[in-house]
């Protein structure tokens, strides 16, 4: 397929064994990732694309198929795949720049000596607009600006690809919105490849050149439907709804989507 | 800041009513003769005593003793709990080895271990110094090995994710996240250190505070028998409430 691809996804299957019944989770996922690109996954909660970001970086095994990024197998986890999960996952000992500073290898930190590190995590926490913060425990912090901190954590260590499993899940809606903005404007400096998994088609339609609709039981990929809206983004456009009519179709069939219209 | 002044002003002497009172009744019972004085002496002769004591400087030297036995056995049953639960925490492979025996000797009662301690080590400091060893060894081993292992699995994978290696995992993670766990073991150690010391004393020694109370008993001397039974009690409230004024302190959140 596509010789830009950063990331890889050929006939990856995966299933868990519950009270030693097989059950299948993902079958024969195929996938490819463009370098720089923003693509989102969706569906049903049950379709198994938490589990699938889980196999990208390196927290599950798969069962079969082959994952790739540049070309090279992944077998475990890796500095080059970065994860925001929804929670923050910060350490609430650490203050808000050791958590960052966690992100940097001890070789790194080793190579840039304590001012280069301070300069570093500095940076960081400019990208990701917490200036006055650096001193303050995760608990001093509202939802909105851990899930930075942990952003700020992940891109230290310059990941190649960053997976965010409903990163902004738990937080309140006004806000995601601005953590969407955040997350885009973030993207924009950094050009890090991002790999999202929501179940929120707003969110996938605002964020992604493309999203990746995975069907459940087991997990499938249903269709694959590009945004071409220009950014930024208008929500309430009509090309906007248009998008979103698409993905939402994937979801409901063509009856009940005429309720939808009726709203 | 003054209202939270005149606030904790009003509360401790609520709290010192009842003491007082029974206090009292303490001692207008035994000058009435309603209480027998020849087994718990009266307040006014235990103060006397305790102040001849003091005077005569065998109370200072009683308590130093006792305190230096807790100090340098709490030293070493902690110090001991915090490398072995740590190991056994994080390599299950020596667990599986030593659960048993681990099983077998954790609910032997501290005192237990007085008169086989006599008997291998002799009636000198060691005997005192390993039976608060013991007693604080169990409780804190048994807490940092709980905190160890039960580290959230989530903080976990985020080390995995950074490739943290196994000692920067133990020390940056595993280890920070347990310091509740280890905080409520050194509390449990601290009341197992005083009651190790006094029960070793009573059994073999000559001196200490626990040594006074058995003494004075033979001695038939029950106002400083009493002196010494209040002093344990009074170090015991005093350990309790400086560690839990420490436990009070936000260091996790």
């Amino acid at each position: 397929m596509s010789e830009d691809a950063v990331l890889q996804v050929r006939h990856l299957k995966k299933s868990f064994s519950i009270d030693g019944d097989k059950v299948d989770v993902l079958d024969d996922i195929n996938l490819d990732i463009k370098k720089g690109e923003f693509v989102s996954l969706v569906g049903f909660s049950g379709c198994g694309k938490s589990t699938l970001l889980r196999i990208f970086c390196g927290l599950e095994k798969k069962n079969d198929g082959q994952l790739l990024l540049d070309g090279k197998d992944i077998t475990g986890p890796g500095l080059e795949r970065g994860m925001i999960f929804q929670e923050s996952r910060l350490f609430p000992w650490m203050k808000v720049e050791d958590n960052i500073k966690y992100g940097l290898t001890k070789e790194e930190r080793k190579k840039l000596g304590r001012d280069g590190v301070a300069n570093k995590v500095w940076e960081y926490i400019r990208l990701v607009q917490l200036e006055g913060f650096e001193k303050a425990k995760p608990s001093q912090l509202s939802g909105g600006m851990q899930q930075r901190v942990s952003i700020a954590r992940s891109l230290i260590a310059n990941p190649e690809v960053l997976f965010l499993d409903e990163p902004f899940g738990a937080l309140d809606a006004i806000t995601r919105m601005g953590m969407q903005d955040e997350i885009l404007r973030i993207w924009k400096e950094n050009k890090t490849t991002m790999l999202l998994v929501t179940h929120d088609i707003d969110e996938a339609v605002y964020l992604s050149d493309r999203i990746v609709v995975l069907s459940p039981k087991p997990g499938k990929v249903k269709k694959i439907i590009e945004v071409k809206l220009s950014r930024p983004r208008k929500r309430t456009s009509i090309d906007f709804s248009e998008v979103r009519r698409k993905v939402y179709q994937q979801f409901f069939d063509e009856s009940n989507m005429d309720i939808e219209y009726m709203i | 800041m003054k209202k939270k002044f005149v606030q904790s002003a009003i509360s401790t002497v609520k709290a010192l009513i009842v003491p007082a009172l029974l206090i009292m009744i303490w001692q207008i019972g035994g000058t009435q003769g309603w209480i027998k004085t020849t087994a718990i002496s009266t307040p006014a002769k235990i103060w006397a005593k305790a102040v001849e004591m003091i005077q005569n400087g065998s109370l200072q030297k009683n308590v130093l003793i006792s305190l230096r036995r807790v100090a340098i056995g709490f030293a070493i049953g902690a110090g001991l709990g915090i490398v072995l639960g740590i190991l056994l925490g994080t390599v299950k492979k020596i667990n599986d080895y030593l659960r048993v025996i681990m099983d077998l000797l954790r609910p032997v009662p501290v005192i237990v271990w007085v008169p086989v301690l006599i008997l291998w080590v002799g009636i000198g400091e060691k005997t005192k110094i390993i039976v608060i060893a013991i007693g604080t060894f169990w409780p804190v081993f048994l807490n940092v090995m709980d905190g160890v292992m039960n580290v959230d699995r989530k903080y976990l994978e985020v080390s995995t994710i950074f490739c943290k290696s196994r000692g920067e995992t133990i020390f940056h993670v595993i280890l920070p996240a347990a310091v509740p766990y280890f905080i409520s073991g050194i509390r449990i150690a601290s009341g197992n250190a005083l009651m190790g010391v006094v029960g070793a004393e009573m059994f073999a020694a000559s001196s200490g505070i626990g040594y006074m109370v058995t003494f004075y008993r033979e001695m038939n001397q029950p106002a400083s028998m009493m002196v010494g039974v209040i002093l344990i009690a009074i170090f015991g409230a005093i350990i309790n409430m400086m560690i839990q004024k420490r436990a009070r302190r936000p260091n996790h959140e």
